[in-house]
């Protein structure tokens, strides 16, 4: 059994736009090209992947990606070829670089301090009525005392 | 002369629901029940008149008026009948004005059934849905009027995008918008008790149906807007996190975030800035949502023609509505004291924890969403945010959210027993372990997250159960009496089953896309593809006339071990008009797994391009959103919510929400 | 204090807006994509000439500044701007070079024949890989090069009157004078 979306927890994924005649003869080689090709941006329609676009400059891009791996190039250099040509943005997963940490780091602070938050504020709620509501006996008698005085 | 009715009536409806958004409210700080009562006329004549508005165009529609421009731009004789209709709102003049319709549904519904509210908070909400009703008739007559008209005379149209001609995509708009626009009610409510001052148990129980009835049209809106793109596509992706879908999304989160806080303001007093807070979030996020959409400022591949002085103009009514309502919360809601106090472990702390997650989760697609937006505002890079992001950074959230969605409902009110409860719930433990055993099993060398989703599928599921057992205390009392526990259960304890269910239904699914195959051949006339133990053969493809298209469609049997299954027909349309050519899939489905077909293309030798998916459990994800939606349904014809009513006696009133999504 | 975090929303909506309108600025398409290519050696081509044309290679055309336009029959915005790139060439003496790009030979040929042709030389991209190379991503798009072979600016679109005037002549003015 062949999974091709072993990556995908999510979002499943599979080819609209590739072409039979494009495929490579080496099944390994193919499958790098396919996972490669689902995560760079078609420039064209620019929200889906090239993998699954139907745009002729997709196709073009699927073919040049299966040439350099053909050719022996790694997934990262294959990668790196297309983000010089096109730029950054045809990566659908972008890069962790300063400009990006809000982007990566920002979702997982914000469930921490959302949590912490939570707690701190649960707990300040609980000290807080803790120091007002309860009376101790002593006190209850004397809060009774001063009650009786007055109506006295 | 029917256009230029319409046209007038929606110029009246912008004097009506100004006159709506002042009188009732200058009554109501005065205490005058006249001008109050202004409020509930003024909503159920704006409906009126909308509701004109809206005949009046697709009355131009259907008789194909080509002295419109708006038809012109947007429909043809030849069209289908269906789609000339479903056509008034597939473009971005007759979709705004359907927005507005429903805006004015929503003030009608609640001018009508609410009854049991006192009068100043009723004109308060009533004045602010008609503030909100200005804003976008200035919008639609003054950028995006629909019924503007030319002379000559244009010979024919230019006809709706074919993709659009679907019947899934036809009756998606309704459902969203109705959805987006149901939530201005929570919005106007939250205003009305800014104002006022007062947040209490009364004042959630008013809000809730209005709530819960958006939250199940949205539901419905954007499973039918995935279902539309799984089935058109021909791959079979069915969520992009494109910015469009991601505007749907948001408020939906901050929707349930919603209906889940306002059950603790209800019942325990409590957490009432926080749920003003969300009240205010959701309308607001279907704002920012329709200025997203609508400005251009975000690449997406749903392309309404957009126009930067629209852009502009929804701005100005983003600061007015969301500015000044955020500006009201921070001068009010520091007055607005909360009562009852809860220990963490406890179902407020249960309910607390899912508003935290849901928020985080909604912020984090907002962020993806805009984030390449503030890089070009501050001159940064070009980058553009795609799937996987989504996946690292929002299902981390989903996944201890779906966990505790299992315990939350176990756990008592103030402060709960977590250790009794994690003990109640073995059952949910042996379906997890053997779900993911026999699923590693079974797709041995496969994803190994899908097999923990499967797992935490069925934690929900068998946990959810095991909760509505103990409510009925099944095996505990003899039968019968388990059996008259579940009929005097509220209808609103079912609700919840029901939506939590689903979503573990939707959770299969959603994991379980990670097993589809695919299998693409090119085959001649008599060729065949085998896929997960089907063969299927290519037969005959012909040619046939559609009424605006023609299709080259496919005659494929599918045999399984050399038994006939059936036969399926996918199509290629191509229509004339626009040059354009669509796919047509064809789908079989056993609701465990779908058998999925697509024509690609033909070469000069008569060879065709097939492609065929495997997907099991797809179905899953809009049958679980359905399920949720029907929860909600379950939950909002709880008596509860109409005791006002009910004491009255009244048969009316005894349908709180007619804008109920199912 | 606890009165602030009641002003977060608002303040973090502003700060939206400004986003948003910043955004919303005249004269700003969201959608262009700037080049990756700038300051950047163009690509090596040696391409076969359209028509009579001798063939189109990167060496012959360094020592000078140059424009590279990639154009293509099947291409409409190309014919908005085919009329301005003929008067650059007639009145400004552009140094123009035309790559037909992923286009029929004759097609492209019949179009330079029936509206005229503005290029010194065009070369034939047959399978769009030179386009790729440069990264084009839809034509017609305009590249200016310098006469060490680098790449100073890209033009996404059809060119008007006002980016040739204020932008492209300029520059080459101004790479011709270095």
């Amino acid at each position: 059994m062949r999974f091709l979306c072993a990556l995908m927890l999510l979002v499943g994924f599979a080819a609209h736009a590739v072409e039979p005649s494009e495929r490579l003869a080496n099944p390994a080689l193919e499958v790098r090209a396919r996972t490669i090709s689902g995560e760079l941006r078609c420039l064209v329609c620019q929200n889906e992947s090239i993998d699954e676009s139907g745009a002729d400059l997709a196709h073009d891009i699927r073919l040049f990606v299966r040439e350099r791996l053909t050719a022996g190039d790694t997934d990262t250099q294959t990668i790196q070829a297309v983000v010089n040509r096109y730029g950054a943005f045809v990566l659908l997963k972008p890069p962790v670089e300063p400009a990006t940490y809000v982007l990566w780091y920002g979702p997982p602070i914000l469930v921490v301090a959302g949590l912490v938050g939570t707690f701190l504020w649960l707990r300040r709620r609980q000290a807080a009525s803790a120091d007002t509501v309860p009376l101790s006996a002593e006190e209850t008698s004397r809060l009774d005392g001063l009650m009786r005085e007055n109506d006295g | 002369m029917i256009t230029e009715l319409g046209h007038f009536a929606l110029i009246l409806a912008l004097f009506v629901a100004m006159i709506q958004s002042t009188v009732p409210m200058i009554g109501a700080a005065r205490r005058h029940l006249g001008w109050m009562a202004v409020g509930r006329s003024c909503a159920l004549i704006g409906f009126g008149l909308t509701a004109l508005s809206m005949l009046a165009l697709m009355h131009a529609y259907v008789t194909s008026d080509f002295t419109v421009i708006n038809v012109i731009a947007n429909s043809h004789t030849d069209k289908p009948l269906l789609y000339k209709i479903t056509g008034v709102w597939g473009n971005h003049e007759g979709s705004m004005l359907l927005w507005v319709f429903m805006l004015s549904l929503c003030a009608a519904a609640v001018a009508l059934f609410s009854d049991n509210l006192p009068p100043a908070l009723r004109a308060r909400v009533l004045a602010v849905q008609g503030m909100i009703a200005t804003g976008f008739l200035l919008f639609i007559l003054l950028t995006s009027n629909p019924f503007l008209r030319t002379f000559p005379p244009a010979p024919n149209g230019n006809g709706l995008n074919p993709v659009l001609q679907d019947p899934g995509l036809a009756f998606h708009p309704p459902f969203l918008y109705l959805g987006y626009v149901g939530f201005s009610v929570a919005f106007a409510f939250a205003v009305a008790a800014l104002i006022e001052g007062r947040v209490d148990a009364a004042w959630a129980r008013w809000v809730r149906p209005w709530t819960l009835a958006s939250w199940c049209a949205l539901t419905v809106g954007i499973a039918m807007g995935s279902w539309w793109a799984y089935y058109t596509l021909g791959w079979g992706g069915w969520w992009f996190w494109d910015p469009v879908e991601n505007a749907s999304f948001m408020p939906w989160l901050v929707g349930t975030a919603l209906i889940h806080s306002s059950i603790v303001v209800e019942k325990r007093d409590t957490l009432k800035s926080w749920t003003i807070l969300l009240a205010i979030i959701t309308f607001s996020l279907s704002l920012v949502g329709t200025f997203l959409v609508r400005s251009g400022v975000l690449t997406s591949v749903h392309a309404f023609a957009t126009d930067p002085q629209r852009g502009t103009f929804i701005l100005l009514l983003l600061i007015v509505a969301i500015g000044g309502s955020l500006a009201l919360y921070a001068i009010r809601a520091p007055a607005l004291k909360g009562g009852g106090l809860f220990a963490p472990i406890s179902r407020e702390g249960a309910l607390v924890l899912n508003n935290v997650l849901l928020s985080c989760a909604c912020a984090t697609v907002f962020l993806g969403t805009l984030y390449p937006l503030f890089l070009d505002a501050v001159g940064g890079p070009k980058l553009s945010v795609g799937f996987p992001f989504f996946n690292r950074t929002f299902a981390p959230m989903m996944v201890p959210m779906v966990i505790a969605v299992g315990v939350g409902p176990m756990l008592a009110w103030k402060r709960g027993d977590l250790l009794g409860a994690l003990q109640r719930l073995w059952v949910a433990y042996i379906a997890t372990a053997l779900t993911v055993l026999v699923a590693f099993y079974v797709t041995y060398g496969g994803p190994v997250l899908a097999v923990l989703g499967l797992g935490l599928s069925a934690w929900l599921f068998a946990a959810v159960l095991t909760e509505f057992a103990e409510r009925i205390r099944l095996f505990r009392v003899p039968l019968g009496d388990s059996v008259r526990r579940a009929i005097h259960l509220p209808r609103s304890a079912y609700g919840m089953t029901f939506a939590h269910l689903g979503l573990a239904v939707s959770v299969a699914g959603f994991a379980a896309s990670a097993y589809a195959h695919e299998a693409i051949e090119i085959l001649k006339p008599g060729g065949s593809i085998a896929i997960a133990g089907y063969q299927l053969t290519l037969e005959h493809v012909d040619r046939i006339p559609g009424p605006n298209y023609t299709a080259d469609d496919a005659t494929i049997r599918v045999t399984n071990g050399g038994e006939f299954v059936t036969m399926m027909h996918p199509e290629r349309r191509f229509f004339p008009l626009q040059q354009q050519t669509t796919g047509e899939t064809a789908i079989r489905t056993n609701l465990l797994a779908d058998l999925y077909v697509a024509l690609g293309d033909s070469d000069t030798a008569g060879d065709w391009t097939v492609r065929v998916y495997w997907k099991p459990l797809v179905p899953w994800i809009w049958m679980g959103a359905i399920i949720m939606a029907f929860g909600g349904a379950v939950s909002l014809s709880d008596r509860r919510w109409r005791v006002g009513a009910a004491a009255r006696g009244s048969r009316r009133e005894a349908q709180p929400v007619p804008a109920a999504g199912e | 204090m606890a009165r602030a975090i009641y002003l977060l929303p608002l303040v973090l909506f502003m700060v939206l807006a400004t986003y948003f309108a910043v955004s919303l600025r005249p004269n700003h398409d969201i959608h262009e994509l700037p080049s990756a290519m700038i300051e950047k050696p163009a690509p090596a081509f040696d391409l076969a000439g359209l028509g009579a044309s001798k063939p189109l290679a990167l060496d012959g055309l360094k020592g000078h500044p140059f424009v590279i336009n990639f154009f293509a029959s099947w291409c409409v915005p190309c014919r908005i701007e085919h009329p301005l790139l003929m008067r650059l060439a007639e009145q400004n003496h552009l140094p123009l070079y035309g790559i037909d790009y992923k286009d029929k030979p004759e097609d492209g040929s019949h179009l330079l024949a029936t509206f005229g042709d503005p290029y010194r030389q065009v070369g034939v991209d047959r399978d769009g890989r030179v386009g790729l190379n440069f990264g084009v991503y839809g034509v017609p798009e305009t590249y200016v090069v310098d006469s060490t072979g680098v790449i100073r600016k890209r033009f996404v679109g059809p060119l008007n009157a006002e980016t040739v005037d204020k932008e492209l002549l300029p520059l080459l003015k101004h790479l011709d004078q270095s």
